[in-house]
């Protein structure tokens, strides 16, 4: 086990040898010095030193231009607010609780639109099938942050289409992103609750039907249930996405944890600390939803259940653009790796 | 929908925006993925470590947030610029900033690419003294990468959709959901054509990516 768990491809390469070592010690030492004169750029530059050895470079062997700058990033100044419990009582608390209420929120209305139109592709009737496709694929294909602004823009396009006068409602940010992310992360859910169950052994509905029971219920007892179960990875997974993707949030004003943020790096001007704290924050909450998914990926496999890849195999009828199904794509089932999230 | 067809020079000049972005990022963002998915297989510990912080950091980060710091950080932080008009200047950043976060996805898709190669191959390719780099390069990418033409394809399809954020987060690149924002907020249009109009606009961009790729991917399959 490497770095964050990334399984070793060991069969890639053979054990090194003497030689071998000696090779990749000079190519570590060459990714080193690459690494450590990025990282010297980054830090001088955000010092607001680097002007200086841009104008003299013998000045970079100097203690002054290394030396923690007063009116640079780096200053313990700009630093000292995240220490204050209130800044985080006040800002990344309240913004943390708004992303985490928006994503709780859409992710639940999501895997219901998710559950209603990935049964509804399966539906006997055309019509309905014809529809629910149509609907998929539609907000599959546009934009999160369109339907946002449409959403956004609802008050208006209902005071041109009906005449009703503005101001009788208002549509609020947190609305706007809660309706974008449902749409957006439930119609990928269909998705994946369509290949969920067709990937459902066929004998499991014949028996069922053979019990006596009519579609609804072999739907409803045997075949959603399973699907669940086995695409479990692949909706945590999804539901990552959904949580990345309530940053957008961001964009239309609504006070969600990188607004706060963005307020915190204004009112001290210490935009560089904000947003590195900010994306730990986001990468600790994402990796560990991630790890969840690995364990019930690897919990499901330990039961016989790998998740389904093959249902969702690159072209594969299902193979539409925008395919988050794809995410177990050329995933070989006996892999044992962890769903891919998509963007 | 005719106030809104009226309006169409500033449409076509905002797809036209949302074109040359996805294009250019994608082929930054392919470059830097197979560079990536180099270093997180290769035999060198170090390398593999560089990758994957990278791959995981950049990936578990909101888009937004990677777009503000390319806005905030790289450009009015350490004073990168690419070019001399403010216009081009922010394409470049936002060009730059999607090709960092989408370079992620596409090395995860060759990673798990590379997983669908039977190992007897790479072992037979290393038992008639290939070296690593020859492995990867005539063995183990091409296979790969004809196998995960479909997942790219995904990447690619959600890129053309992200780039609708390079308007808003931080950089102000001209693109067509910043126009239709522009549209709303005049309110001099019809805001349900208009967004119609600009929803089969992104359908005209995504539909036809998306079964190109899945027609390619089957094409390519290798067949085994």
């Amino acid at each position: 086990m490497s770095v964050l768990g990334q399984k070793q491809p060991t069969r890639l390469f053979d054990a090194p040898g003497p030689k071998a070592r000696a090779r990749q010690r000079v190519y570590s030492a060459l990714a080193t010095f690459l690494a450590i004169g990025v990282a010297a750029f980054v830090y001088l530059g955000f010092n607001d030193t680097w002007d200086e050895v841009a104008a003299a470079p013998g000045q970079l062997f100097s203690a002054d231009i290394w030396r923690i700058d007063e009116a640079g990033q780096w200053s313990a100044e700009k630093w000292n607010p995240f220490l204050d419990p209130e800044i985080w009582s006040d800002m990344v608390l309240p913004g943390m609780m708004n992303t985490l209420h928006a994503a709780l929120v859409a992710a639940v209305l999501a895997i219901v639109f998710g559950i209603v139109f990935g049964v509804g592709r399966l539906s006997d009737h055309w019509w309905i099938r014809a529809l629910c496709g149509a609907v998929v694929e539609f907000f599959r294909s546009i934009p999160l942050l369109i339907l946002i602004f449409f959403t956004l823009a609802a008050p208006l396009a209902a005071n041109q289409l009906l005449g009703i006068p503005f101001g009788t409602f208002q549509v609020d940010p947190l609305t706007a992103v809660i309706v974008g992310l449902t749409l957006y992360n439930g119609s990928v859910l269909a998705e994946v609750f369509r290949a969920g169950i067709n990937a459902v052994p066929k004998g499991q509905a014949e028996a069922a039907y053979s019990l006596g029971m009519n579609k609804t219920q072999v739907m409803g007892f045997i075949l959603i249930p399973q699907a669940v179960t086995s695409m479990m990875p692949a909706i945590v997974a999804q539901l990552v996405v959904l949580l990345k993707d309530s940053a957008l949030g961001y964009i239309v004003a609504f006070p969600e944890l990188l607004r706060g943020f963005s307020l915190i790096g204004t009112r001290f001007n210490n935009v560089i600390p904000a947003a590195i704290v900010c994306a730990t924050i986001y990468i600790i909450i994402n990796i560990s939803l991630s790890r969840l998914a690995m364990w019930l990926e690897r919990r499901n496999a330990q039961r016989g259940k790998p998740t389904p890849a093959a249902a969702t195999a690159p072209g594969g009828p299902d193979a539409g653009p925008g395919d988050t199904a794809a995410a177990a794509e050329a995933e070989p089932p006996e892999s044992g790796e962890p769903v891919k999230r998509r963007h | 929908m005719e106030a809104f067809l009226s309006n169409y020079e500033a449409i076509i000049d905002g797809f036209s925006w949302t074109v040359r972005l996805t294009l250019i990022s994608a082929l930054f963002s392919f470059i830097l993925g197979i560079i990536l998915t180099a270093m997180r297989v290769s035999p060198v510990p170090l390398l593999r470590g560089m990758a994957t912080v990278y791959v995981e950091g950049i990936r578990n980060t909101p888009l937004t947030l990677v777009l503000l710091f390319c806005g905030l950080g790289l450009n009015s932080g350490l004073g990168l610029s690419f070019a001399e008009s403010v216009e081009w200047n922010v394409y470049w950043l936002a060009v730059l900033g999607l090709s960092a976060y989408t370079a992620c996805f596409v090395s995860e898709a060759l990673r798990s690419g590379i997983n669908t190669i039977p190992f007897g191959q790479i072992e037979a390719a290393r038992s008639l003294g290939l070296t690593f780099l020859q492995n990867m390069r005539m063995i183990v990418l091409p296979q790969a990468l004809r196998s995960v033409v479909g997942p790219l394809g995904s990447v690619l399809i959600a890129l053309i959709k992200n780039t609708t954020v390079a308007s808003v987060a931080g950089l102000g690149v001209q693109e067509a959901s910043r126009e239709m924002k522009l549209m709303f907020d005049q309110g001099v249009v019809p805001v349900i054509p208009t967004f119609i109009g600009f929803a089969i606009g992104f359908l005209i961009l995504c539909l036809p990516t998306g079964y190109l790729f899945g027609w390619l991917s089957k094409r390519l399959a290798v067949a085994r």
